[in-house]
């Protein structure tokens, strides 16, 4: 029994992290219809940031900052830069133009750092450990982290659904030419979207590198759960994106356990069955 | 002076194309004598193995240096392709070593995958290849072949004898945590077979999909399983991963971590504290003593400014296991047969400590338990003497 309980910890850590990833996909794809294919290279990007950020200060906390305050430069660079030339093409458009962006990216990464494993050490007053259930122990970063992740998701939802901008992307995301009707600058609230999911993306990278290390192409795995994350959830909704991330999560973390041969095709078995139940997701009003 | 009908012309091609070819093949012999002699090196010089690959060159050409340069009486010239561990790229750079560079032996490679096409082209051309790293068993089992030689390890041997060493111990029963991939799966069935041979047995095997890091739920199981230890087979960033999570995750002094060699193999700095203590098992180590390895050791840091480690040795000994079989042959690499009857009656001397290799041609060698302290693997015993992998399945042809 103690076993589960520290499952149930796992499932929900993993599904927050996820929550973090994703909320920023769901949000540009709901509020700007572009399928974003480097959103897991934006991942990468801050797990990378938080490597050398560390490495070069010794101070781990202050990637947290430099991962939030680069991540808004850089996004809304990308969608002044190159995004908003591509909103009215067609997917398939936004899709070669994100997998190029993927390339680029990895590229720029073998060539300012290298191709090897780093791991980023664990910052010193959160290294110990936590005994939780079960001859089980918990490190400190590690709840630390899922902290952050609850902070962060409960300061997103207030945003989005109890301030004036936060209705606006909500209406973006709802009917975007009645926003530009309505007179409200929808390209404006076009870069924010942008920069902040990528400032999400690269937070999330940021708070992963300790756990998992830093290495090439480490943000693909988790492109696809955030997909997966934002089909289940349903387009453009925070609170969708929220509840299916700690689903996947727990999905994801009782699959290895117990049905270990399936771990694989358990969490696109549960989309398979959201979209054949309910095709726009769990969370769509439509 | 009559216009050359067109028929002519072509018999007058292919006359000029066959006369050349028979010129060649009459010339042959002579060249094989006098000519350098080409061996590939297909290894990886970049991407996430390459401190591996540049390890495995460097040492091979230590040796070369040692012989003046020659094997078999022939002039050698090292040709190195960049294999990029890109097992999609594999069959079209054993082409180009074999097509357009001409080589005459193959060395290669580190990626188990990348290793097939090489292991292919060897069965089907009988080039002789040795194997500096690859640890997939199939190549000296079903797939053996008179021209196929490793020079390194099968996966299931180091975890054959890190079992072995625990029921040794007094364990009686054990778990195993790994990727799911063919590695992971082989090393599983050596500690199984292993923890057999003194009484204990494998109750447990954990995995996850490679190359995932998010070990948490299969560490949160551990406790449950009612095991005196656990062992495992990770490699580079995951065994980073892998064993500081098992340290924070409180189960080192309940539940002491041990593996297959690579789990703390050129990987303990980064691991830092997590990994004091941790027993591997691997067919070298910190601490060996012998003159070999005292003199490779010191030849290889001159020339690399570099520590020798485990893959320097395997390159090292590739290098001797080829020029023994060359040398039986006077510099003729397509004699496979002999090649391959020098190399089996050898006993090749190695920083490890001596070995012979085995009817299926992977060596049979001792399998070393090691401690990690203050960042080194230092050998504090042996977990198996003289170990051969059980070659099940090769029928040599």
């Amino acid at each position: 029994m103690g076993g589960f309980l520290a499952q149930i910890l796992n499932g929900l850590q993993y599904g927050l992290l996820l929550f973090l990833i994703s909320s920023g996909l769901t949000l540009i794809f709901g509020v700007m219809g572009v399928i974003n294919l480097a959103h897991g290279s934006l991942f990468m990007i801050g797990a990378y940031l938080a490597y050398v950020v560390a490495g070069l200060t010794g101070q781990f906390w202050l990637a947290l900052p430099a991962a939030v305050v680069g991540g808004l430069v850089f996004g809304a660079v990308l969608e002044r830069g190159l995004f908003r030339k591509f909103r009215q093409r067609e997917h398939l458009d936004q899709v070669l133009l994100t997998f190029a962006l993927i390339l680029l990216f990895e590229e720029a990464r073998a060539a300012l750092i290298d191709n090897q494993f780093h791991a980023v050490p664990v910052p010193p007053a959160l290294d110990f450990s936590v005994p939780v259930i079960g001859g089980f122990a918990y490190s400190a970063y590690r709840l630390a982290v899922l902290a952050i992740c609850l902070a962060v998701a409960g300061g997103m939802v207030a945003f989005v659904e109890r301030t004036r901008i936060g209705a606006s992307i909500r209406a973006a995301a709802e009917n975007s030419e009645m926003v530009d009707l309505l007179g409200l600058d929808a390209r404006l609230i076009h870069t924010l979207v942008f920069a902040s999911g990528t400032a999400l993306a690269m937070l999330a990278g940021a708070l992963a590198a300790p756990l998992q290390s830093v290495y090439p192409g480490m943000g693909d795995g988790f492109l696809i759960l955030s997909f997966i994350v934002v089909v289940i959830g349903g387009l453009g909704s925070i609170a969708g994106a929220f509840w299916a991330a700690l689903l996947v999560g727990m999905i994801d973390t009782l699959g290895k356990v117990y049905l270990p041969e399936m771990a694989g095709i358990a969490v696109c078995g549960m989309m398979a069955l959201v979209l054949l139940w309910r095709p726009s997701g769990l969370f769509s009003r439509g | 002076m009559p216009a050359m009908s067109r028929r002519s012309m072509l018999e007058g091609a292919l006359g000029g194309a066959l006369g050349g070819a028979t010129a060649t093949l009459l010339a042959a012999p002579a060249i094989a004598q006098g000519a350098t002699l080409k061996i590939g090196l297909m290894l990886p010089f970049s991407g996430t193995f390459a401190a591996l690959g540049e390890a495995i060159a460097a040492a091979f050409a230590l040796y070369l240096k040692e012989l003046d340069g020659k094997m078999g009486g022939r002039i050698v010239e090292l040709v190195r392709v960049d294999d990029e561990s890109d097992p999609a790229k594999a069959p079209s750079n054993v082409n180009r070593l074999l097509g357009r560079e001409k080589a005459e032996a193959l060395v290669g490679t580190v990626h188990s995958g990348v290793v097939m096409a090489l292991v292919q082209a060897a069965r089907e051309q009988q080039i002789p290849l040795i194997i500096p790293n690859a640890g997939n068993v199939a190549a000296t089992r079903d797939l053996c072949s008179p021209s196929v030689f490793r020079s390194s390890f099968s996966n299931w041997q180091p975890a054959y004898g890190m079992g072995k060493a625990l029921a040794a111990k007094g364990v009686k029963k054990a778990a195993w945590v790994t990727w799911e991939y063919a590695a992971g799966k082989e090393s599983a069935e050596g500690f199984g077979d292993g923890l057999r041979s003194g009484g204990a047995e494998l109750t447990k095997v954990l995995t996850l999909p490679f190359p995932e890091t998010n070990f948490q739920p299969l560490l949160a199981q551990l406790p449950g399983l009612k095991v005196d230890a656990v062992g495992s087979f990770f490699a580079g960033g995951g065994a980073i991963q892998f064993v500081k999570d098992y340290a924070a995750a409180g189960l080192r002094d309940k539940l002491p971590l041990c593996g297959s060699g690579f789990l703390t193999e050129g990987v303990l700095k980064a691991q830092g504290a997590a990994a004091e203590g941790i027993q591997t098992a691997l067919h070298y180590g910190d601490g060996i003593e012998n003159p070999k390895n005292t003199a490779f050791r010191a030849a290889y840091k001159t020339v690399t400014n570099r520590d020798a480690d485990v893959y320097a040795v395997q390159g090292y000994d590739a290098a001797q296991m080829l020029a023994i079989g060359l040398a039986a042959t006077k510099g003729d690499a397509s004699a496979v047969k002999d090649i391959s009857a020098a190399i089996r009656a050898a006993k090749i001397d190695s920083p490890r400590g001596a070995f012979t290799v085995s009817a299926s041609h992977n060596p049979v060698q001792t399998i070393w338990l090691r401690e990690a302290k203050n960042g080194e693997n230092r050998v504090i015993g042996v977990a198996a003497e003289s170990l051969a992998d059980p070659g099940t399945g090769c029928k040599m042809a």
